[in-house]
């Protein structure tokens, strides 16, 4: 199959120039008739325990979402099922009106355009920064493309912009096993960025952050807001408070309030959950 | 455009220029040193390389061709092969089988085959008379195996101990089809007693040497290519496969096809290495797919140190130039001296050889 692979994309050869049209979102996708995320009644047990429970949730193109919910809620395992970790038992997921997510595999689902930054910070820790970041730019994942890949002027810059904007100028050409927590996480989100996904799925993001890190967090998913859609995780409501147009609360794997940051506090059943809070 | 740069620029960029001078000596002092040392010293003199230390080197040479191969897919992308004798000796008995079609009047055939109650060659046998067709062969049958075998095992995701288990199964398997006489190998005697390649005699020194010199080029050319391979952003993607191959998934690649070719590219090596090793040691039999000489080759990988391909060479080298040694000096001691090395690596030199300068320096700091 690799030889054949290497042979094809051998006969494709200008797509190697093609990354250089920045935003390229996969031309299979989809959106002119409304939600860039469909999810409807979405079930997934785990030994009979319902993770998620006839889940249905939309998010339009360009939107700016948070998902909270208590411990064990379902949200994590949401997005595994969004991006083709977890297979679930019954339900749909589309991207756009064309791509069903339940049958495609990961690799395909990160290339037609869902990034995903996970809830433990996972970068490649014997890589460099620049290089994780140069991995994850938006190109070709073919083979050959990858054995003849040189950086241009263009996109060192870009990747030098990117380093700037999650502070890591300086650690640039240090293994990424050596940064902070804190670091990781920057260096993550920085990867998806170079993958400029349509779609963002963002899990806990400020975890491990100073006041100061997570606000400048907040600043950058808010501006990524209309370009992209995000799908934002996060326990700290303080951090949710300060970047949340629409809020969706998963409670025992179903959503179960959905409005502006206001309506949700003032929700009966919302105040249950979090008793305390 | 930038990006094109010539492709002889991005070959000049493989070695610092202290690592071409290097390469370029050692290839020099074996095609040329070596050569003038062994034809025109005579023999009392101090410098003076016998013919049986040239075809020990060059025997040297295929293994640490193997060990190469091996760091390839080990080192560098985290999948830890116990079955890479299978690859070598599927090389290996490819170009036997020229070599036996060589030894042969023509019209007859070799007794293991009369054996089996037939006066003619079995059908897979036939082909093998063409040089040409048996080079290509050396690549396309081990590379074919590898594909299949590891379209299936990556397929269904086995990993680390797991796939090395099968691995070891895969050579294992692969031995006792060749033990077989029905099969048509040469049953437990295997392929020898070879006389001739392309009319020049496998047994004189002369051929030898140049036996010796190709293997030389065999490893320099392919220690390039594996160079070029690691320094490439695929290169990257296979160390980011090792450390987190989710990830690299959820990043669009697609983890199957890297591994896939560099698990092929390595086996063919270890087919070409199996092909240059025959005509040296002049036989070649299903012992080589013992399930302990694959394990042993992972053992060079790890005593040179993983992932960084001179390590590769450099712990066959020693591996086998002390195996050599002290299985003349003291034959019975041969396995406990591989077993006790392998255990001291694993436990003080996690890196290998090619660590120990690394944790000197630390050392000599602290
Ligand atoms: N692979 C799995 N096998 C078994 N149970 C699982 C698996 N993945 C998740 N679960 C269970 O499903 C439930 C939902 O988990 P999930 O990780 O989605 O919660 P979460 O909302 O992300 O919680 P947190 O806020 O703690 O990250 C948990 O009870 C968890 O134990
Ligand atoms: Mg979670």
């Amino acid at each position: 199959m690799s030889m054949m692979d290497t042979l094809r994309e051998l006969g494709k050869r200008e797509e190697v120039f093609s990354f250089l049209q920045h935003a390229a979102p996969s031309p299979a996708l989809d959106t002119r008739h409304g939600p860039i995320l469909y999810v409807e009644g979405v079930t997934k047990s785990f030994d009979g325990f319902r993770a998620l429970d006839d889940l249905t949730l939309y998010i339009d193109d360009g939107e700016l979402r948070c998902l909270i919910g208590p411990n064990g809620a379902g949200k994590t395992t949401l997005m595994d099922v969004l991006t083709g970790k977890t297979r679930p038992d019954t339900g749909q997921a589309w991207f756009g009106q064309r791509l069903n997510l339940l049958e495609l595999p990961e690799h395909v689902i990160a290339q037609s355009g869902i990034g995903r930054k996970f809830q433990k910070p996972t970068v490649f820790e014997q890589l460099t920064v620049f290089e994780n970041l140069e991995l994850a730019m938006h190109a070709s994942r073919g083979l050959w493309t990858s054995l003849r890949w040189r950086l241009d002027g263009e996109q060192q810059d870009r990747i030098d912009e990117v380093l700037a904007l999650i502070s890591l100028t300086e650690q640039a050409h240090a293994p990424a096993g050596v940064l902070s927590h804190g670091q990781k996480q920057w260096l993550e989100i920085g990867s998806l960025l170079m993958q400029n996904p349509r779609l963002l799925l963002v899990d806990e993001p400020v975890a491990g952050m100073t006041g100061q890190e997570s606000e400048k967090t907040a600043e950058l998913l808010t501006s990524l807001a209309g370009k992209h859609s995000v799908v934002v995780v996060e326990h700290d409501m303080d951090f949710v408070r300060s970047i949340a147009r629409t809020v969706s609360v998963l409670h025992q794997g179903s959503v179960l309030a959905e409005g502006s940051m206001d309506e949700i506090q003032s929700d009966a059943r919302v105040r249950e959950v979090y008793l305390g809070e | 455009m930038l990006m094109r740069q010539p492709f002889v620029m991005r070959l000049a960029r493989l070695h610092s220029g202290f690592g071409w001078a290097v390469l370029l000596l050692l290839t020099a002092l074996a095609l040329v040193v070596v050569p003038l040392l062994n034809q025109f010293v005579t023999p009392d003199s101090a410098l003076y390389i016998p013919d049986w230390l040239v075809t020990l080197t060059g025997r040297f040479l295929c293994l640490a061709l193997v060990a190469l191969a091996l760091d390839l897919i080990w080192g560098y992308t985290g999948i830890l092969s116990l079955g890479h004798g299978a690859f070598f000796a599927l090389g290996g008995y490819v170009m036997g089988m020229h070599l036996t079609h060589n030894r042969m009047e023509t019209g007859t055939i070799p007794n293991f085959i009369q054996f089996l109650g037939r006066d003619d060659w079995p059908w897979f046998w036939v082909p093998f008379q063409s040089f040409w067709f048996t080079a290509v062969m050396v690549f396309l049958v081990p590379g074919a195996l590898a594909l299949v075998f590891g379209f299936f095992a990556f397929r269904s995701r086995v990993r680390g101990v797991y796939f090395a288990i099968i691995t070891q199964a895969l050579t294992f398997a692969s031995m006792l089809f060749f033990y077989r006489t029905e099969t048509g190998f040469g049953g437990n005697t295997g392929l020898t007693d070879f006389r001739e390649l392309l009319g020049f005699s496998v047994r004189e020194a002369d051929t030898r040497l140049v036996l010796f010199m190709l293997s030389a080029v065999a490893v320099m050319l392919s220690y390039l290519l594996c160079r070029y391979i690691v320094t490439s952003k695929l290169g990257r993607v296979l160390v980011a496969i090792r450390d987190a191959e989710s990830r690299v998934r959820f990043t669009g690649y697609n983890p199957l096809r890297y591994k896939l070719f560099v698990w092929t590219v390595s086996a063919m090596l270890c087919g070409l290495a199996g092909a240059l090793y025959v005509p040296q040691t002049g036989v070649i039999n299903p012992g080589e797919m013992a399930p302990a000489n694959s394990i042993e080759m992972a053992v060079w990988v790890a005593l040179g140190g993983r992932g960084t391909l001179v390590g590769a060479l450099v712990g066959a080298g020693t591996v086998n130039g002390l195996k050599t040694w002290i299985t003349a000096a003291y034959p019975d001691l041969w396995l406990f001296v591989l077993g006790g090395l392998f255990i001291a690596v694993t436990l003080f030199l996690p890196k290998g050889l090619m660590g120990l300068r690394q944790q000197m320096a630390g050392r000599s700091k602290q």
